[in-house]
C-alpha cells in the first residue's frame, strides 16, 4: 500500500532531513506567542490561505448522547436503560455533562482550553438516510435543497488563490465531497496512490499516450489531477517525523499522514480524515467505546504533536456525522438513526468549552432530539473567523457560534 | 495481470478458460459456429449497444454467431415503457397553469405568514408553515424530478438496452428540454414518440418531431406566425437536425420558416393543430425551388438531399463507433441509409457489421457518458435503487440530466465528458458506490433507520421513501474494497476471478496495477476506478 510507502519514505528521510532551524522557528514558546500575536481574530480581508481545517468524518452516525452524556439530567438514565454510561464512569466536565470514559485523552485538551465542545448540532427536517444526510452536511443544504458543491468549494469560490498552489485539499479518506466544486482541486489520498503506483509501474518514463484518443484523454486529465499528487509525494520525502508516536489502528495512520502533511507545510486549506463504524445498530456498547477509545487517542495525540511542531495555531479540527442517534435503545442493544449530536472543535485557536444548549431530553420530537445549533451556522463561523470568508451557506441570519475568537 | 511484455492478447484471452466462472452461470447457449464471438466482441458490441454488460450478459451472448447477434439487436422492440408513467401525464395545459398558480398563491401565503422560518428553528409555527410548504412543493420541479427518474427507472429495468440508447441517442439529436418546455407531460409524450421510432424510420420520425408539442414550444414553432415568423426551429432544423453548417442559406432558413408559420398548440389539449390562419401561403424559394410551400413540402425537399443520411451517419458513428468518423465508410454506409429510404435497420445493421466497428483498436475508444457510467455501473452490480433522485443528482454533477440537454445541440459528448472537474466528480460517485455496495443497497434499507417499533411504519421523508428494516447489521465504513468474499455484490458479478471481472469491466487493459489474487470486492473496487472503466 502506497499510504505505508508514504509513511516509511518521510519516516526514513525527516531525521536526516529536519534541519534544526526548522524546528526552532516552529517550535519554541516565543516564536508560538509571536505567530499568535501576527494573527489578528476574524480579520476581514484578505482569506487565510495559511489556516487549515482538519475535518474527521464519524462515519456511519456516532452516538452523541453517549459520547457527550448528560449525566445529570435523571431522563439520560431512564431513557437509554442498558446503554447508558454509568454515572460514575463518565468524565464530567462540569456539573451537567461529561465525556464517555473511552474520551479520558480528551480530558488534556479539555484542560488546556483547547477543546470546545459544540452541542446540539443538526438541521431542520432531519433526513435520517445516511446517504443523504452526508451528502446535506458535505454540501452545507437544506434537507429540502440539493447542491452538488462540497460546503468548502463554495466558501472558497471566486476567492483568488496565492501563486503556485497546485492544490487545496487532501483526502485521506474516500469521501471527497467538502473539498469537491469548479476551482477547487482536492487530493484524494486513494487516487493518488493508484496514480503514482501506476507511474511507478510504467517506470517514470514518458510513455507515449496510447493510440485510443480516448484512453489517451481520460490518462492526460487524470495527470492534470494528479500533477499535483507527485507534487505532494514530493515534499513528503522531506517531511519530519511527528514527535509522538500514532497507534497502529487505520484511524491514527490517517492522523500520522495528516501530522506529516502539515510538518511538510505541505499549503492547504483542509484536510479530511475518517473513522467508519459509528452506525451502531446492535450491542453498541463494547464497539461503540472502541471507536471512541480511537478518537480520543488519536485527536489527543494529534495535539500533542502538533503542538510539538509549533503548528497548533494553524490548524482547526473539526468532527461530523451524518447524525446522531435515537434516544432510547433499539431492543438489540444498539440505537437507530436519530437527529442531532454534539460535536469536537479543536485547536490552538479554539475557545474551550462547551458551546450550543444541550438539546432537553424532556422536550424529543418523535423520540428525537431537537437541534439547537444549525451546522451551517458552524460552517459559516469556520469560514468567517478562521479562513475570512463571507459565505453563509444560505442562512440569512448566520449565527456564529463562539468557538473560535 | 498475465498481459505479457505489456501488450494485451485478447484472442488468446479469450479462447482460453477465462469466462469459465462467467460462462458457467449461462451453460445453455453456447452453439459452436465457425462465427461465433469472442467474449470481447460479445463485450465490445454489448457495451457500445447498451450499458455496461455483467458477466452474465456477456457470457449469454459469446458464442453466437455475430450476425446473428446484431439481428438480435435490431429484432422487433417493445415501443411502450414498461415502467409505470407519473400520475400526471394526462393533466392538460389549463390543469397544469392552475396548479402552477395555486403553488404561487401557497407560497405567497406561507410567506406572508411568517417572516423567516429559518431564524426559529424550533418554534413549532414556522415550521409547521414550512410543512405545507414541503407538502406543496413546486409543482414544476416536482414533475422535472419525477420524470427523471421515471426515465432513469427504466434505463436500469429495460430489458431491451439498445432501444434506450436509441431513444436518448434521439433525445440528444432533436433536443427538447424541460427547462424551457416546463409543461412535462410534452416531455413525457416526445419520448414516447422516440420509443416508437426509435429504429423505425428517419424520415418519418423527423415529420413526427415537427409536429411534436415539446419541439414547438422548446423552439418556438407555436410562435412562428405569418407576417412575424420565429425563425428558431427553421434554423436548428437545418444546422442541427438535417444538413449541418455549410449545406443551405440563411434566405433558405427564411423561406422554411415562412412555410412552418401556424404550425402550433391547441390551448386546450396541448396537442398539435394547424393554425390555418396564421399560416403564410406567399411563395417561397428554398433551395432553388419555388412554391407556396408548407413544412411537410420543406422536409421532403431536405430529405432529398444526400448530406442528411450523411450527417445522420456521423452522429451515429460518434455514438457507437469512435471520436472520428471514416469519410470513406459515411459514404458507404449514407448510400446504404438512402436507399433504403431512412429505415433505420438497415443502417444500423451495417454499422454493426462493418470493419470500424468490429476493429479491434476501436474497442474502448469511447468515453462513456454519464447516464452509461451510472446506469451501467448500477446494473453491473446490482444494486437496488428504490429512490432515483440519487442517481439523478449523481448524473446532474457530472453533466448530463435527462430530459434537460444544456442547448439545442445537445450534450457535446467525446471527449468533452471527462475534464478535470467532471473526472473528479466521476471518481468521487463511484467510491461512493463502491462503499455503499457493501454497506447496503443505495437508497435502500441503509437509507432509514429501522421502524421503531410499535409505530406507523412507513412514511416519506425527503421524498425517500422508508423500507424494511435490514436482515442483518450493515457495517458502515466497510466499503467493498475491504469486505472479502462477503461483498454484496450482484448476482452478476458473484463467483467470479479477477481476471474475469477484468474482462467484464474494462474494453482495455487495466491501466492500473492488478494482482490477480485479490477478492473479488477488492477487484471491483480497483477495475471501478481504473481509467479505462471511463470507456466503453
Amino acid at each position: 500500500m502506497l499510504r505505508r510507502d508514504f509513511l516509511q519514505v518521510s519516516a526514513g528521510l525527516s531525521i536526516a532531513l529536519a534541519t534544526p532551524q526548522a524546528l526552532a522557528q516552529t517550535g519554541t514558546p516565543a516564536a508560538k506567542a509571536a505567530r499568535k500575536a501576527a494573527q489578528p481574530a476574524a480579520a476581514g480581508g484578505a482569506a487565510r490561505w495559511d489556516r487549515i481545517l482538519v475535518l474527521v468524518e464519524l462515519k456511519g452516525a456516532n452516538d452523541g448522547l453517549n459520547t457527550v452524556i448528560p449525566f445529570a439530567d435523571p431522563l439520560y438514565a431512564k431513557l437509554r436503560g442498558p446503554i447508558a454510561i454509568p454515572r460514575e464512569r463518565v468524565v464530567q466536565l462540569d456539573q451537567r455533562v461529561g465525556l464517555h470514559p473511552a474520551l479520558k485523552d480528551l480530558v488534556e485538551p479539555w484542560k488546556a482550553r483547547d477543546l470546545a465542545i459544540v452541542q446540539g448540532i443538526g438541521y431542520p427536517y432531519p433526513n435520517r438516510s445516511h446517504f443523504r444526510s452526508i451528502e446535506i452536511w458535505d454540501t452545507a443544504s437544506a434537507a429540502s435543497q440539493t447542491l452538488t458543491e462540497g460546503w468548502i468549494a463554495q466558501a472558497f469560490e471566486g476567492v483568488s488563490r496565492p501563486a503556485g498552489r497546485r492544490f487545496d485539499a487532501v483526502v485521506i479518506d474516500t469521501n471527497a465531497l467538502p473539498a469537491t466544486g469548479a476551482g477547487m482541486l482536492p487530493i484524494v489520498m486513494q487516487d493518488a496512490e493508484s496514480f503514482i503506483r501506476q507511474a511507478r509501474a510504467m517506470g517514470e518514463g514518458n510513455r507515449p499516450p496510447p493510440a485510443n484518443p480516448a484512453l489517451a484523454h481520460v490518462l492526460k486529465v487524470r495527470a492534470e489531477i494528479h500533477q499535483a499528487s507527485l507534487e505532494l509525494a514530493e515534499r513528503m520525502r522531506g517531511a519530519p517525523d511527528p514527535a509522538h508516536a500514532y497507534g497502529t489502528d487505520g484511524f491514527s495512520r490517517q492522523l500520522a499522514l495528516a501530522t506529516r502533511i502539515l510538518m511538510a507545510k505541505v499549503p492547504v486549506v483542509a484536510i479530511k480524515v475518517a473513522l467508519g463504524g459509528f452506525d451502531t445498530h446492535a450491542r453498541q456498547m463494547e464497539p461503540h467505546e472502541r471507536l471512541l477509545g480511537m478518537v480520543g487517542e488519536g485527536l489527543a495525540q494529534f495535539r500533542r504533536n502538533l503542538r510539538a511542531a509549533g503548528l497548533w495555531n494553524d490548524v482547526l479540527v473539526m468532527t461530523y456525522s451524518e447524525f446522531g442517534r435515537r434516544v432510547q435503545p433499539n431492543a438489540s442493544g444498539g440505537t437507530d438513526h436519530g437527529t442531532a449530536a454534539p460535536h469536537f472543535v479543536m485547536g490552538g485557536q479554539v475557545k474551550g468549552g462547551l458551546h450550543g444548549a444541550y438539546p432537553p431530553l424532556s422536550d424529543l420530537q418523535d423520540g428525537d432530539l431537537r437541534h439547537t445549533v444549525d451546522f451551517r451556522d458552524v460552517f459559516a463561523t469556520v469560514a468567517r473567523r478562521w479562513w475570512a470568508l463571507d459565505h453563509t451557506f444560505g442562512r440569512r441570519n448566520p449565527v456564529m457560534v463562539d468557538f473560535l475568537a | 495481470m498475465g498481459s505479457p511484455a505489456g501488450t494485451f492478447v485478447r484472442r488468446s484471452l479469450l479462447r482460453g478458460a477465462a469466462f469459465a466462472g462467467a460462462a458457467a452461470l449461462m451453460p445453455a447457449v453456447r452453439p459452436a459456429r465457425a462465427a461465433a464471438m469472442g467474449a470481447q466482441e460479445a463485450r465490445h458490441l454489448l457495451s457500445r449497444t447498451g450499458f455496461g454488460p455483467t458477466p452474465a450478459e456477456i457470457a449469454a451472448w459469446q458464442g453466437l454467431d455475430y450476425g446473428a447477434a446484431v439481428e438480435r439487436l435490431l429484432a422487433t422492440w417493445r415501443a411502450e415503457p414498461q415502467t409505470p408513467p407519473p400520475d400526471w401525464v394526462d393533466i392538460t395545459p389549463p390543469q397544469f397553469r392552475q396548479e402552477v398558480k395555486r403553488h404561487k398563491e401557497m407560497l405567497a401565503e406561507v410567506r406572508a405568514g411568517s417572516d423567516a422560518p429559518e431564524a426559529r428553528p424550533n418554534g413549532k409555527k414556522p415550521a409547521r408553515l414550512e410543512r405545507r410548504e414541503l407538502a406543496n412543493a413546486n409543482p414544476v420541479r416536482e414533475q422535472a424530478r419525477e420524470l427523471e427518474n421515471w426515465w432513469v427507472e427504466e434505463m436500469l429495468e429495460t430489458d431491451q438496452p439498445f432501444v434506450e440508447r436509441m431513444v436518448l441517442f434521439w433525445h440528444n439529436h432533436f433536443t427538447s428540454s424541460l427547462q424551457k418546455v416546463h409543461y412535462a407531460p410534452a416531455m413525457y409524450r416526445q419520448n414516447l414518440l422516440f420509443r416508437r421510432h426509435a429504429l423505425g424510420n428517419f424520415a418519418t420520425l423527423l415529420r413526427e418531431v415537427a409536429k411534436d408539442p415539446a419541439m414547438l414550444t422548446y423552439l418556438d414553432g407555436r410562435q412562428n406566425r405569418a407576417g412575424r415568423p420565429n425563425e428558431n426551429f427553421a434554423r436548428e432544423l437545418l444546422e442541427l437536425f438535417t444538413l449541418g453548417e455549410g449545406h443551405y442559406s440563411e434566405a433558405d432558413i427564411k423561406a422554411a420558416a415562412r412555410a412552418f408559420t401556424g404550425w402550433g398548440l391547441d390551448p386546450e389539449t396541448g396537442a398539435f393543430r394547424l393554425h390555418r390562419r396564421q399560416h403564410d401561403n406567399g411563395e417561397k424559394t428554398f433551395f432553388g425551388r419555388t412554391g407556396n410551400f408548407g413544412g411537410d413540402e420543406i422536409l421532403s425537399l431536405i430529405l432529398e438531399k444526400p448530406r442528411v443520411a450523411e450527417l445522420i451517419v456521423e452522429k451515429l458513428w460518434r455514438e457507437f463507433v469512435s471520436f472520428q468518423p471514416d469519410a470513406g465508410e459515411v459514404k458507404r454506409l449514407a448510400a446504404v441509409f438512402r436507399a433504403a429510404r431512412y429505415e433505420m435497420k438497415p443502417l444500423l445493421r451495417a454499422l454493426f457489421l462493418g470493419p470500424a466497428f468490429r476493429d479491434p483498436a476501436n474497442r474502448g475508444a469511447l468515453i462513456k457518458s454519464p447516464v452509461e457510467l451510472i446506469v451501467g455501473t448500477v446494473r453491473l452490480l446490482g444494486l437496488p435503487v428504490p429512490e432515483k433522485t440519487r442517481l439523478v443528482r449523481a448524473l446532474r454533477a457530472i453533466g448530463q440530466v435527462p430530459f434537460a440537454p444544456p442547448n439545442v445541440k445537445g450534450w457535446a459528448g467525446g471527449e468533452a465528458w471527462i475534464t478535470t472537474n467532471t473526472l473528479l466528480m466521476r471518481q468521487q460517485i463511484l467510491r461512493r458506490i463502491i462503499e455503499a455496495t457493501n454497506v447496503a443497497p443505495m437508497g435502500g434499507p441503509m437509507q432509514m433507520a429501522p421502524p421503531r417499533p410499535g409505530r406507523r411504519a412507513p412514511m416519506a421523508e425527503g421524498g425517500e421513501t422508508m423500507m424494511e428494516p435490514p436482515e442483518t447489521t450493515p457495517v458502515e465504513g466497510r466499503s467493498l474494497r475491504g469486505a472479502g468474499s462477503s461483498a454484496r455484490l450482484g448476482p452478476a458479478l458473484a463467483g467470479l476471478d479477477t481476471q474475469a471481472l477484468q474482462q467484464a469491466l474494462l474494453p482495455v487493459p487495466p491501466q492500473l496495477p492488478l494482482e490477480s489474487n485479490l477478492s473479488a470486492g477488492e477487484a471491483v473496487a480497483r477495475l471501478l476506478l481504473d481509467p479505462g472503466y471511463q470507456l466503453k
